[in-house]
């Protein structure tokens, strides 16, 4: 399966509050992180919830706490499914 | 709707299908026992502590353990199976500069077989939003304050991996055998609230 991104590259998060089940918090909608690692490819939640099978690449990405929620000095690292990303 | 996974509602609707579906006869619940029975059985803390004492005696499997987990867990007779479906683990490892600590902020995704059944404030609303934005005043109410140049890694357990974290192994402890070090290890030090 081909990766759209690569560790070390910085993606922004989708800023869709969907009406059906995700796995996208919302703490971490619209906000830009580096992805650290891949995550191994999984049915996407989003779908899976609807009855639909689409396996798909998860990334691992990196938030700065400041990036979050305006403060803090940690990181936040979060596994995100290839749909819940753009190109930052 | 990703903060709908409150606890008592989930757990009804829960009951509700497994009625249903044994009304349908669909599944058997004997079997369905028979399998939460035998996973809860060998679910414990002490899996947890064994692969930490494993981790601090010998350099290639803490290697081993770092680079993957589900690889590495078999050395020790353990598994991430065992479940309805096996989940891939990722060991983060605490060092003198780095602290790591875990959370699922959707609802309560937990390595259950390595450290046992998750304790309610790891559930709860509570820990879940206030671990992400503000860990190190969560550590400072478990009583652990972190040098304040310590970098603070908290790990969100939001899809299909699941963590455990390999404390530091403490000081003045290199005469201790491995099950005496193993025994120095707790439930929250596998979670990082605590330090070991």
């Amino acid at each position: 399966m081909s990766e759209r991104y690569r560790t070390g590259d910085r993606v922004r998060t989708s800023t869709v509050d969907p009406d059906h089940h995700t796995r996208l918090p919302h703490y971490a909608r619209g906000h830009v992180g580096t992805v650290v690692g891949h995550d191994g490819v999984h049915p996407l939640a989003d779908l899976s919830a609807q009855g639909i099978q689409q396996r798909q690449q998860v990334y691992l990405v990196r938030f700065c706490a400041r990036e979050l929620f305006g403060h803090g000095d940690h990181s936040v690292t979060l596994s995100l499914w290839e749909d819940y990303l753009s190109h930052e | 709707m990703s903060d709908d996974h409150d606890d008592s509602p989930i757990a009804a609707q829960v009951r509700d299908l497994e009625a249903l579906l044994e009304a349908k006869g669909l599944i058997d619940p004997r079997e369905l026992d028979q399998v939460l029975e035998a996973f809860a059985a060998k679910a414990s803390p002490a899996n947890g502590f064994r692969v930490v004492a494993r981790a601090w005696v010998d350099e290639g499997f803490r290697e081993r353990l770092l680079a993957g987990a589900n690889d590495a867990l078999p050395e020790l007779g353990l598994s991430m199976g065992g479940g309805l479906q096996p989940q891939v683990l990722h060991v983060v490892e605490n060092t003198e500069d780095v602290h790591n600590v875990i959370v699922c902020t959707l609802c309560s995704c937990y390595p259950l077989s390595l450290l046992g059944p998750s304790p309610t404030w790891y559930k709860s609303t509570a820990y879940r939003s206030a671990v992400v934005s503000r860990p190190r005043e969560v550590l400072e109410q478990f009583g652990f304050d972190l040098p304040q140049d310590t970098q603070i890694r908290v790990w969100d357990a939001n899809a299909e991996s699941r963590y455990m974290v390999l404390p530091r192994r403490p000081d003045g402890t290199d005469e201790l055998t491995e099950a005496e070090l193993a025994a120095l290890v707790t439930r929250n030090g596998l979670i990082g609230t605590a330090a070991v």
